[in-house]
C-alpha cells in the first residue's frame, strides 16, 4: 500500500450511551448504571449511511486511533499506519468510528468512574466484564450515531476478539469481520502472563485494595512492571534481535576513548538497549493507563471463550457475514494456532472465511505496523466487501434500503 | 465477466449447481468465482502462492492460505460436495496423501492432470531428452512438477486411495475432447479431468 495520507487533525468525543432509565445491564447481569464512550470518527458517512468501520481496539487502546490532536502531536493515533486517505482502512471511502473500551480508561467509563451511586470511584466494586460487552457498548455508540449496519469490524489481538464477537453475536448488522492477530480461547500461558501481571500490580503497596484513587497512592512499580512484561510477549526474539541486538546503553570497551559519565559501567542499571526499551515503555505507560483498567481488561480475554457455545456460528453462518482473519508468522502472543482455531469454527460452520499468516520478524506488534501483505490483504478484502455490498443494495427488491 | 479459462471450464462442467466447492490451488479464484456467480455454489478456495491469495481475496472468494501437502486436515470429514484439484497434483510433494485427504473430504473430486505418458512425451523421451510441451513447460531442473505421472499409473493410485472413475475426459494437447477410446488414451491423450467417487 502506497498511501501516506494522514486524516489530519481530529478530537475526541463523549457521549452517554446508557444512563438514567436505560443502565447498562452486562451478559452477567451485572448493571452499570451509567456508561459514557470517548469516541473518534473520520471520513464521511455516506448518503446509504453503509460504509462504516468500527474499529476495535486492543487491551491498552483508545478511541485515538488515526490522526493528530494537535499540530506538534509527535505521535498520531495508535492505528494511523492503516487508517488514512488512500490507506487500507480508507477515510476517502469509508467511515471509521473508533471508540474506547468499556472498562477502559480513556474517557469511556471504568473502574477509575465514579460510582455515581457512591459518589466514589468504583475501583473493585466495577463489575467484571466480558468481551460481548464490549461489543454491546460498540452498539448503543452506533445507535447513537444513528449507524445500523457496518461495512466492517475491524480489530487487532483484543480488538479481534471483540469483532468476532460482533460476528457471532450480531451478524446481521455486519457484512463482514476482520479479526487480526486474535485468539478465540486463551492457552495456559496466556493466561499466566496475564496473571503474573496483575499480581505485579494487586501487590504493589500503593494498590490499597483498590482504593489507590481515594487514597491518594498508585501502584506505579507494579503497573510499570506489568507492561514491560507484556511488551517482551509483544515482540519476537527476532524482532527484538533486530531492533536492539546486544547493544549497551554506552561504550564499554576499553580503549573506546569515549567519555564515560555516571552510572556508565556494567551494574543493574539500564546497561543494554532492550533495557532502555522496557523502562521507557513502562515509564510512559503510567501517565496512560490506569491499573484496575489493566485487570478488569486483562480478565476479559481469560475467559473469552465464544465457540464453546456449540450453537456460537448458527446465527453467523445463516446470515454469512464474511470473516477475514489472519496471525504473523513471528506472534507468539497469540500465535498462528490460535487463528487456525478460529478459521476452522467458521469454515466448519460454512462462514465464508478466508486465512492467512502474514510473514514479518515483529511478533505480536506487527498488526500495529504497515507491512506491506497485510494491508494489502486488508485492503483488498475491505474493498471487495464494499462493492458487494453496493451491489447487494442496487439489487435488492426496492433499490437502496 | 471474462470466459473463464478453457480448462477450468471443463473442470465447472462436473460441479452441480448449489454444491458446496473447495478448489484446492484455485489460484487467482477464477473458477471459484464463476462458481458463486453462475452456479449459486459456496465455498472455499486454498491457494499458497501470495500473489494468487490476494488475487482470490479481492475477487471476493474465501480464501485460505495453506499447504496442500501438509494442512488438508483442517478440513471436516465429508464437509464439501465437490473437491477439486486442478493441474495441482503432480506439484505436490505426496500425491497420495493429498488424494486420501479428498476422499475424505469431498462426496465428489475432480482431478485433472498433464499425461505424462502422451506419445510426444514418449517420443521425446526416446531421443533422450526429458519432455517439454504445453501442458509441461517447463525445464526439468525449474519445474513445479515434481510427480508427474501417466494417466495408467494415476488410475492405480486412485484405486489404492479408494476413488472410483465415475467419469473421465480426455484431451488433446489443444485442449480439445478427445473421445475416450479405453486403454489406448494412456498414449494418445494429452491431459485427462476425473471424477471421482470416494467408495465408502
Amino acid at each position: 500500500m502506497s498511501g501516506t495520507g494522514s486524516v489530519g487533525l481530529v478530537r475526541t468525543r463523549t457521549a452517554r450511551v446508557f444512563g438514567g432509565e436505560r443502565p447498562l445491564v452486562l451478559a452477567s447481569g451485572a448493571v452499570i448504571p451509567e456508561v459514557d464512550v470517548a469516541y473518534e470518527t473520520y471520513g464521511t458517512l455516506n448518503e446509504a449511511r453503509d460504509n462504516a468501520v468500527f474499529i476495535c481496539h486492543a487491551l491498552t487502546g483508545d478511541a485515538h486511533a488515526a490522526g493528530r490532536h494537535a499540530p506538534d502531536d509527535h505521535r498520531p493515533g495508535w492505528w494511523n499506519s492503516i487508517i488514512g486517505p488512500g490507506k487500507p482502512i480508507d477515510t476517502d471511502r469509508y467511515f471509521v468510528i473508533a471508540d474506547n473500551l468499556l472498562g477502559g480508561c480513556q474517557g469511556t467509563t471504568g473502574p477509575a468512574s465514579i460510582n455515581p451511586e457512591t459518589g466514589r470511584p468504583y475501583g473493585l466494586d466495577f463489575p467484571l466484564l466480558q468481551i460481548v460487552d464490549f461489543v454491546t457498548v460498540h452498539r448503543a455508540l452506533l445507535a447513537h450515531l444513528g449507524i445500523d449496519r457496518l461495512l466492517a469490524a475491524v480489530g487487532g489481538s483484543m480488538g479481534g476478539m471483540q469483532a468476532l464477537q460482533w460476528a457471532l453475536s450480531w451478524p446481521e448488522q455486519l457484512a463482514s469481520a476482520v479479526i487480526v492477530a486474535a485468539s478465540s480461547r486463551l492457552t495456559a500461558q496466556n493466561i499466566a502472563f496475564s496473571a503474573v501481571a496483575r499480581e505485579s500490580i494487586m501487590r504493589d503497596p500503593g494498590f490499597s485494595a483498590g482504593r489507590y484513587l481515594e487514597a491518594g497512592t498508585s501502584p506505579d512499580t507494579g503497573l510499570s512492571i506489568a507492561r514491560m512484561m507484556a511488551h517482551i510477549t509483544y515482540l519476537s526474539e527476532e524482532g527484538m534481535d533486530q531492533k536492539f541486538g546486544r547493544r549497551f546503553q554506552f561504550d564499554d570497551s576499553p580503549d573506546s576513548g569515549v567519555h564515560r559519565g555516571p552510572g556508565a559501567e556494567r551494574g543493574f542499571g539500564v546497561d543494554f538497549a532492550v533495557e532502555s526499551y522496557l523502562d521507557h515503555q513502562g515509564k510512559a505507560f503510567l501517565s496512560r493507563f490506569d491499573a484496575l483498567s489493566y485487570l478488569y481488561l486483562t480478565r476479559v480475554m481469560d475467559y473469552f471463550d465464544p465457540f464453546a457455545d456449540p450453537h456460537a456460528t448458527d446465527r453467523l453462518a445463516e446470515i454469512g457475514a464474511r470473516c477475514l482473519v489472519l496471525s504473523f508468522d513471528t506472534d507468539w502472543r497469540f500465535d498462528t494456532t490460535h487463528s487456525r482455531v478460529i478459521v476452522r469454527r467458521l469454515e466448519h460452520a460454512r462462514v465464508p472465511v478466508s486465512f492467512r499468516e502474514i510473514r514479518s520478524p515483529w511478533g505480536h506488534d506487527s498488526f500495529l505496523l504497515p507491512i506491506d501483505t497485510y494491508h494489502r490483504t486488508v485492503d483488498a478484502f475491505l474493498t471487495r466487501a464494499a462493492l458487494d455490498r453496493r451491489q447487494r443494495t442496487a439489487t435488492a427488491p426496492g433499490g437502496a434500503r | 465477466m471474462s470466459e473463464l479459462r478453457p480448462d477450468l471450464a471443463e473442470v465447472a462442467r462436473f460441479v452441480p449447481d448449489g454444491s458446496r466447492v473447495l478448489d484446492l490451488g484455485c489460484g487467482r479464484g477464477e473458477l471459484m468465482r464463476h462458481l458463486m456467480d453462475r452456479r449459486s455454489c459456496t465455498g472455499t478456495g486454498v491457494e499458497i502462492d501470495p500473489d494468487a491469495v490476494l488475487a482470490a481475496i479481492a475477487q471476493g472468494v474465501p480464501l485460505i492460505e495453506l499447504d496442500i501437502d501438509h494442512e488438508l486436515g483442517e478440513f471436516g470429514d465429508r464437509s464439501y460436495d465437490v473437491v477439486i484439484l486442478s493441474r495441482v497434483l503432480q506439484a505436490t510433494y505426496k500425491p497420495r496423501e493429498v488424494l486420501e485427504q479428498m476422499a475424505r473430504i469431498g462426496s465428489r473430486c475432480i482431478v485433472s492432470v498433464p499425461n505424462f505418458g502422451y506419445w510426444r512425451h514418449r517420443w521425446v523421451l526416446l531421443r533422450g531428452r526429458m519432455p517439454m510441451s504445453a501442458e509441461l513447460p517447463h525445464a526439468w531442473y525449474d519445474t513445479p512438477n515434481i510427480h508427474l505421472s501417466t494417466l495408467a499409473d494415476l488410475e492405480d493410485l486412485f484405486d489404492l486411495v479408494g476413488l472410483d472413475v465415475w467419469t473421465r475426459q480426455m484431451f488433446t494437447a489443444a485442449g480439445k475432447h478427445r473421445a475416450d477410446t479405453g486403454r489406448p488414451e494412456n498414449l494418445l491423450a494429452a491431459s485427462a479431468t476425473y471424477v471421482l467417487i470416494p467408495r465408502d
